[in-house]
């Protein structure tokens, strides 16, 4: 169970804050306005914003202090998580350990998880020999080995087109649900979240609201998300 | 960037051993400065020829940069506007002089402007006396081969900063040369040209072979000669560790005035970028910048035309003084490179993770740093406890690598910076820190400034004659040495074809190294 309480987050002159609290296993989608802070929610359940006070909880463990790397779970980023140096087979290799040679055992682990997203043909090429599709596939892998009891996603997918958006949505939903992990995916279209998500989490005016499950709030829109949806809200 | 926030845990490597060597570098400096300071504790103040020393060093580095940074401004406008064939090649050949071997530049100046040379042969034709290069001439003319490519690039890179709109507004409004001049050209210029000026200024102050080779005698000796001299032909210790501390003084000041120079970097990055312009179409000014353009490029080419074509015949026949100083000349290029790169890649690390002081120490020790003063200091350091000429060598190899310390931080940090803030958070998600960091991403996407800045340092290391001159005894020699010695006993065949070696193999190293660098190397 991923916990927020009372956190308080101050990067530069904008402030967030908010307490919530979100079960073991639940796909949430995190909206609102752009510059709420929907970003910066992620970044300090990552481990790259520290709290200004409050504490985030992982089942129980309180996060503080913790490295990003020593944080359950893994985060995908809008841009920039593949190293372009790196063919998909090693980018995903860093996914189990980033700072030693890995074990025969782990290497099949590596190229089990490329044949999940289907890149089993293309482990050996360079990011930039694969199309945005592909390249969301390959961060996936190594999300797959990572180990996935928290996902962290800020809009890696918003540079695909509507359909591969969706086939990647799928892809994470099936991910989601076959180890277990609790999700949380920042997403500017409401469709996204009724895709996918169960439950939504509001971020608007720097505060940060609990989840509330995804038809309801989306059909009866609070004031602040009305205004961020536009007159077509509630469709 | 969300990384700022939290600059303590946040960094993929540690900047400790950054830190480490900046002190290292910062001892090195320090402490021979240290040490000659001591010795300098001396009764005489300066004496007559003293002051001479730094009356020439002054007047000659401020005529030189007049000179340099007068010529390159019609130069560099010239090649601001206009688009001809060979203007990249003229852009790369703007960039050779600077790992261009002093000795080697020398003797291709001799062949073109000495006694005998081409220009005196000309001018015989007409019944005019040979040109003189001996003395402030000389020590001038050769100061601007060397400055006046740089100083166009720094010029140069003043109008390519001029944003295309402005071109674009001024042909609107049919702005004629005058125009121009005060709407765009004398603004950037007045930007620029201190700093170039100082740049030159700090450059030529810390003359030594030019001196050496074309100075001499009472008139036209500058400081570090004279330090040479006071070492080598009187081994006044005291002497020299004064003169080192007037030569240091100089430097420091003249580091502070040219460090106020915005950080362009002056090796031509987006130099050949094409800008749009619609103005300088007349026939004069079309004439008077083709006239500029091809006089820069035959100052450049005949002076490097000279060394080939007076090298070949000697070439073939080199005596065998000169293949062990070539051997003796790579270990310590080899040396240096390897120290350079040990030195500057922890330092440059820790500059892009926000150790910022560290990169003005090191910027300003290298700049004011004098080889012959770092020599100096480390014999008198030496001197008591071991045989300095036995340390010759390593010695050398040191004072190459702080030489060629500030140019590499130039070219690596921005890159280091770059990789350090596209990388630094995917690293730190996966938990990848420290030496994984290192050799999975930093040195792998740095590859090509890497062997850019490790081809400047072997490239200079190979071509320095400085500190060498100070501490080798007749036994040993680095290849620019051998061809001053070679000179020296008027061997001009041999020494010809020894400088075109040493050319040959500059080049070679650079090109290796930086061509080593970006081969399949990725965007």
């Amino acid at each position: 169970m991923l916990k927020l309480e009372t956190m308080q987050v101050q990067k530069g002159d904008f402030h967030l804050s908010g307490s919530l609290q979100i079960a073991a296993g639940t796909r949430v989608a995190v909206i609102g306005p752009s510059g709420a802070g929907k970003s910066t929610l992620l970044e300090a359940i990552a481990g790259f914003q520290p709290l200004q006070s409050g504490r985030i909880l992982w089942n129980g463990d309180d996060l503080a202090g913790k490295p990003p790397g020593a944080r359950p779970g893994a985060m995908l980023f809008q841009d920039g998580n593949l190293f372009p140096h790196l063919t998909v087979r090693q980018n995903v290799r860093l996914g189990i350990d980033a700072n030693r040679r890995l074990s025969a055992q782990e290497d099949a682990q590596v190229s089990q998880a490329l044949k999940r997203v289907g890149l089993g043909e293309m482990a050996d090429r360079k990011p930039a020999a694969l199309s945005g599709g592909q390249q969301s596939r390959a961060a996936l892998a190594r999300v797959l080995v990572q180990g996935c009891a928290l996902l962290l996603l800020d809009e890696p997918f918003a540079a695909l087109g509507p359909a591969l958006k969706a086939e990647m949505l799928d892809l994470v939903a099936d991910i989601a649900t076959d180890c277990g992990a609790t999700l949380l995916m920042v997403s500017h279209d409401p469709q996204d979240a009724r895709r996918i998500a169960e439950q939504v989490i509001l971020v608007a005016e720097a505060v940060v609201s609990p989840p509330a499950p995804t038809a309801m709030l989306l059909d009866n829109p609070p004031p602040a998300l009305r205004a961020y949806l536009g007159s077509d809200a509630g469709d | 960037m969300a990384l700022r926030a939290q600059p303590v845990t946040l960094r993929p490597v540690a900047t400790w051993p950054g830190t480490c060597a900046a002190l290292g570098v910062a001892l090195l400096v320090l402490g021979t400065l240290t040490a000659v300071a001591l010795r300098a504790e001396g009764p005489a103040g300066l004496g007559p020829a003293d002051w001479s020393a730094l009356r020439f060093t002054l007047l000659q580095a401020s005529l030189s940069a007049l000179f340099s940074i007068g010529l390159a401004v019609p130069v560099a406008r010239a090649m601001a506007r206009r688009r001809f064939f060979g203007r990249r090649v003229l852009i790369t050949l703007l960039g050779a002089p600077f790992i261009l071997p002093v000795i080697v530049a020398i003797l291709g100046l001799l062949a073109v402007f000495g006694r005998s040379g081409w220009v005196s042969d000309l001018l015989a034709l007409f019944g005019f006396a040979p040109v003189q290069i001996y003395g402030l001439h000389g020590v001038v003319i050769a100061h601007v081969f060397f400055n006046l490519p740089l100083a166009t690039r720094l010029i140069l890179q003043g109008w390519q900063e001029i944003p295309a709109e402005r071109f674009r507004l001024t042909a609107q409004l049919n702005a004629g040369p005058r125009a121009m001049w005060r709407l765009l050209e004398a603004p950037m210029l007045r930007q620029v040209l201190p700093g170039a000026t100082a740049v030159v200024f700090a450059i030529c102050l810390s003359s030594f072979a030019v001196a050496l080779t074309l100075g001499g005698g009472p008139k036209s000796t500058t400081l570090e000669l004279a330090i040479y001299q006071a070492f080598h032909f009187d081994f006044d210790l005291g002497r020299a560790a004064m003169l080192s501390g007037v030569q240091l003084g100089l430097t420091v000041i003249a580091a502070l005035l040219a460090l106020r120079v915005p950080p362009g970097d002056g090796f031509g990055g987006g130099l050949d970028r094409a800008v749009s312009r619609w103005d300088g179409r007349g026939i004069g000014s079309r004439l008077l910048d083709s006239l500029w353009i091809s006089l820069a490029a035959l100052f450049l080419i005949l002076p490097l035309l000279a060394v080939l074509v007076a090298g070949v015949p000697g070439l073939m026949s080199l005596p065998s003084s000169v293949w062990s100083a070539t051997w003796v000349s790579l270990q310590v290029a080899a040396l240096s490179t390897t120290l350079l790169l040990l030195i500057a890649l922890p330092l440059s690390a820790s500059i892009a993770l926000g150790r910022k002081a560290l990169g003005e120490v090191a910027g300003i020790l290298g700049l004011a740093a004098s080889p012959l003063v770092i020599g100096t200091g480390l014999f008198v350091l030496v001197y008591p406890i071991a045989d300095p000429f036995a340390l010759a060598l390593p010695v050398t190899a040191v004072v190459n690598m702080v030489m060629a310390l500030p140019f590499a931080l130039r070219i690596l940090i921005p890159r280091v910076r770059q990789v350090m803030q596209q990388n630094s958070r995917l690293a730190l998600a996966l938990d990848m820190r420290g030496t994984a960091f290192w050799w999975q991403v930093l040195l792998p996407r740095c590859r090509a400034q890497i062997g850019f800045a490790a081809g400047l340092t072997a490239a200079l290391s190979l071509g320095d004659l400085g500190v060498i001159a100070l501490f080798a005894d007749p036994e040993v020699a680095t290849l620019p040495l051998q061809v001053y010695r070679l000179m020296g006993a008027y061997r001009m065949e041999a020494a010809q074809g020894a400088a075109l070696l040493l050319f040959i193999l500059s080049m070679a190293a650079f090109w290796l190294l930086d061509r080593g660098g970006r081969f399949h190397a990725e965007a």
